[in-house]
């Protein structure tokens, strides 16, 4: 095989920027065939980036990438990956939920049309499943949608690895492991052995750091688009990863925001289930939740926003609750609505009177917020989306601060937001809060978190570690993510002794 | 005769109408013995032929987590062509079908390359419709082609007409769409167009591929109610485009997600005519058959939501 002496991708420089964000700067991977590597890093360290890039989906800004030994220029596509060899599971996200397991399968196959398809497919899944996970009790007949999320990521892997046609060269497996029971994850750790005996090269993103350390042959870590370091997976530990993901740095440099004056609590969780550090707000506090995308931040906002509607018992919420969504175009603003309507939305109740709307007080209100955040528009009257996607990020925040909330839920809100407009923002979060106003405010982007007196880390939908900001730096915050170093390596449990406080 | 509609394996979807449908009927047959017969129910289901048409044509577009608004019109269309210039210009007449098939497919791929909604585009799309029939035949009248009326009162021996087109519709729209390979991608597409599009296939051919049924569906209902009414009225169709979205949903589909079954829309369009029989047995107004449609509906989809809340 020519991949014994050359491995079987080579990445040279990927570069990749989204806007003014640079993703990737120069990346170098290389991928031996049969061998497992794993690409570790915290959020946005560009591990998804690379791999979009790997897998076709995504084409780079530049650099050089090389698979079989060939050099692919222009054109490297899904469908020049899928030619080569190259699979990629996702997180349950393409698998269609209409549709049975087999035909799932089908879907994947372009190939595997004509008289009897149903039959070859259900060989073809059926076998695969059983090599993976023995004993996965999958009805192949069911649909997709009827799965748990364990057996629908059970059916994503598996298909990954069913050949029709092209032979399985390379597959990205991207936290594959994450909502599988544990006996299924040994089951898939183990079986990629197998498949690396088989020449099969696999690329394996997880956040546990025991599973990579124990079963990948090597490890890549990146960090702020580039690779950290790397190496054979036996040679390093633990500390090592952690410390290789984020520079030590000294904490909260900027010293803008004096210690927060606390004041009344608002939000509680009532009784910690699963023993996990209890969650706590209080009036005048910025707390921000950290750790890895989707380990549960969202959740917390979710059930505490409910809990304020009494839709939720766990959580005791007092005061009202504002949510303000990063995701703008699906989950906040009304797009054919002017500036002005925009912001006084979260308001109309107050500017009416016997159910009337004061339009008057409805322009002041809206020109004062526009004002107050200085949001660039000629007039408040002008469509929302007429303004940057920062702006309309304000206009966003000035609802909920004009919504006169006690308690603003931020979800991740200024992802996407230029840097000039985020610091304004910070800005206006920490006077609203010396004016008594909480955050609870969930970020994906570490930095952001300097601008919150406390920062509870999530790990698999626990608190994992709950950090003064005085105290905040990288390393802790990555620790803390990965659970490593935590008392049971996984986090499950959480920290002892500090449990089923209430 | 039910039992020769033959069900995918894991399909209580289709189960459920199935049996309403069979209740209705015991129900119908209970009351007038008569309608047990060749002619009895050549008479009772006479119409289902349209329907039948219309609700998978709608299938096809719901597949693709689409609606289509103006397949009322549509027929109306095709039901002035078929009485005027099918009779008496054959050949433009066929011309001018295979045109309004392409115009399905052409809203189809609008829709797809647009990223338009389906909602807004197919209801522009029922005024053109509107306007053309008008255009073609101003007033109701004309006069179906002698083909047409002749093959619609043909009489198969042992099954009713009616009966034997909808068992062959509801087969072969099941082969094609559940048992073929193709089939199950464009459901796909309902399901989950993104997955779809990374395994490498083209969402846009796959929506101009069931519109494209559907305008072929389209066209097959209005020959059928030309056949039936052997004329022309530019607005005979209209209610189609609310039954045939009802057939649909009491037949086991959903508005999105690509979850259909052309054996349900079949069902579901008998029950929808069906209804208007069975309130005449019962000695009711049929002016009630729309509200009573309407309110099967609701009720479908009620118990649906319980269901899933239930399960929840």
């Amino acid at each position: 095989m020519a991949t014994d002496n050359a491995p079987f991708v080579r990445l040279a420089g990927i570069r990749k920027s989204f806007g003014a964000v640079q993703a990737l700067a120069g990346v170098d991977l290389s991928i031996p065939a049969g061998r497992m590597v794993s690409v570790v890093g915290h959020n946005g360290a560009g591990k998804s980036t690379l791999m979009q890039v790997l897998a076709g989906t995504l084409a780079a800004d530049g650099g050089e990438i090389r698979i079989g030994g060939v050099e692919r220029r222009a054109g490297y596509d899904v469908h020049a990956a899928q030619a080569l060899g190259i699979r990629c599971v996702f997180q349950e996200l393409s698998l269609c939920p209409n549709l049975s397991v087999v035909e799932n399968t089908r879907v994947v196959h372009p190939g595997l049309g004509g008289f009897g398809w149903r039959r070859r497919c259900r060989a073809l899944i059926v076998e695969a499943l059983e090599a993976i996970f023995p004993g996965h009790g999958i009805d192949p007949d069911r649909t997709a949608g009827e799965l748990a999320i364990g057996q629908r990521q059970m059916v994503e892997t598996a298909r990954a690895f069913t050949e029709a046609g092209t032979k399985v060269r390379l597959v990205i497996l991207d936290e594959p492991t994450a909502s599988l029971d544990a006996d299924a994850a040994s089951h898939l750790l183990r079986f990629t052995g197998a498949a690396r005996a088989k020449g099969i090269a696999l690329v394996f993103i997880s956040h546990r750091l025991p599973e990579i350390l124990g079963h990948a042959d090597e490890v890549v870590v990146m960090r702020d688009g580039e690779v950290a370091g790397g190496g054979a997976a036996r040679d390093f530990t633990e500390e090592r990863l952690v410390e290789l993901m984020g520079v030590v740095r000294e904490a909260a440099s900027e010293g803008g925001r004096a210690e927060a004056s606390v004041g009344a609590l608002r939000v509680e969780e009532a009784g910690t289930a699963g023993g996990r550090l209890p969650l706590r707000l209080h009036a005048g506090e910025i707390v921000g939740l950290g750790g890895l995308a989707g380990h549960g931040q969202r959740a917390v906002l979710q059930a505490v926003f409910a809990a304020a509607h009494g839709r939720e018992g766990h959580w005791r919420v007092r005061g009202s609750v504002a949510y303000v969504s990063g995701d703008r175009q699906s989950e906040g603003i009304f797009p054919l609505w002017s500036v002005g309507l925009n912001t006084t939305v979260s308001r109309l109740r107050a500017l009416a009177h016997a159910g009337i709307i004061s339009l008057w007080s409805e322009r002041t209100l809206a020109e004062e917020w526009r004002r107050r955040l200085e949001i660039r528009t000629p007039g408040i009257d002008r469509p929302i989306s007429s303004l940057s996607g920062g702006n309309q990020q304000k206009v966003l925040l000035a609802r909920a601060l004009a919504s006169a909330a006690d308690t603003i839920l931020f979800d991740d809100p200024l992802r996407g937001v230029d840097v000039g407009t985020k610091r304004e923002l910070y800005r206006h979060v920490a006077e609203a809060a010396r004016a008594g106003k909480a955050f609870l405010w969930h970020t994906t982007e570490n930095i952001e978190l300097e601008n919150c007196d406390r920062i509870y880390v999530f790990h698999r939908g626990t608190i994992t570690d709950e950090i003064p900001r005085a105290e905040l730096s990288e390393e802790r915050l990555i620790r803390a993510s990965f659970a490593t170093g935590m008392s049971g390596a996984t986090g499950m449990s959480g920290a002892p002794g500090m449990s089923g406080a209430r | 005769m039910l039992a020769e509609i033959r069900l995918p394996p894991a399909s209580p979807r289709v189960l459920l109408p199935a049996a309403a449908l069979a209740a209705m009927l015991v129900l119908i047959f209970a009351m007038e013995p008569r309608a047990m017969s060749y002619f009895g129910l050549t008479l009772l289901l006479n119409f289902a032929l349209p329907a039948v048409f219309a609700a998978t044509a709608q299938m096809a577009v719901i597949a693709a987590g689409d609606i289509d608004l103006g397949l009322g019109p549509f027929i109306s269309l095709v039901n002035c062509l078929a009485a005027t210039w099918l009779t008496t210009r054959p050949a433009a007449g066929i011309v001018a079908l295979a045109l309004l098939v392409a115009a399905y497919a052409a809203i189809g791929a609008l829709i797809h390359l647009r990223r338009l909604p389906s909602i807004v585009v197919t209801l522009g799309a029922s005024f053109v419709w509107l306007g053309l029939a008008l255009l073609v035949l101003p007033t109701p009248g004309g006069s179906a082609p002698a083909w047409l009326t002749t093959l619609l009162a043909v009489h198969p021996p042992g099954v009713p007409l009616p009966v034997l087109v909808s068992i062959l519709v509801g087969l072969i729209g099941w082969l094609l769409l559940m048992r073929t390979s193709y089939g199950t991608v464009l459901r796909g597409i309902g399901g989950n167009p993104r997955a779809v599009a990374r395994a490498g296939w083209s969402l846009l051919g796959g929506r101009v591929a069931l519109y494209a049924a559907a305008g072929i569906l389209g066209v097959l209902a209005g020959l059928a109610l030309t056949g039936l009414n052997t004329a022309g009225d530019a607005t005979v169709g209209t209610q189609y485009t609310l039954v045939s979205i009802a057939a649909v949903i009491v037949g086991g589909g959903e508005f999105v997600g690509g979850i259909v079954s052309p054996a349900g829309a079949v069902i579901g369009a008998w029950i929808m005519l069906l209804t208007g029989s069975l309130l005449s047995f019962l000695d009711i107004s049929t002016d009630w058959q729309l509200s009573v449609q309407g309110g099967i509906l609701i009720l479908v989809l009620g118990l649906r939501a319980l269901e899933q809340w239930r399960a929840a």
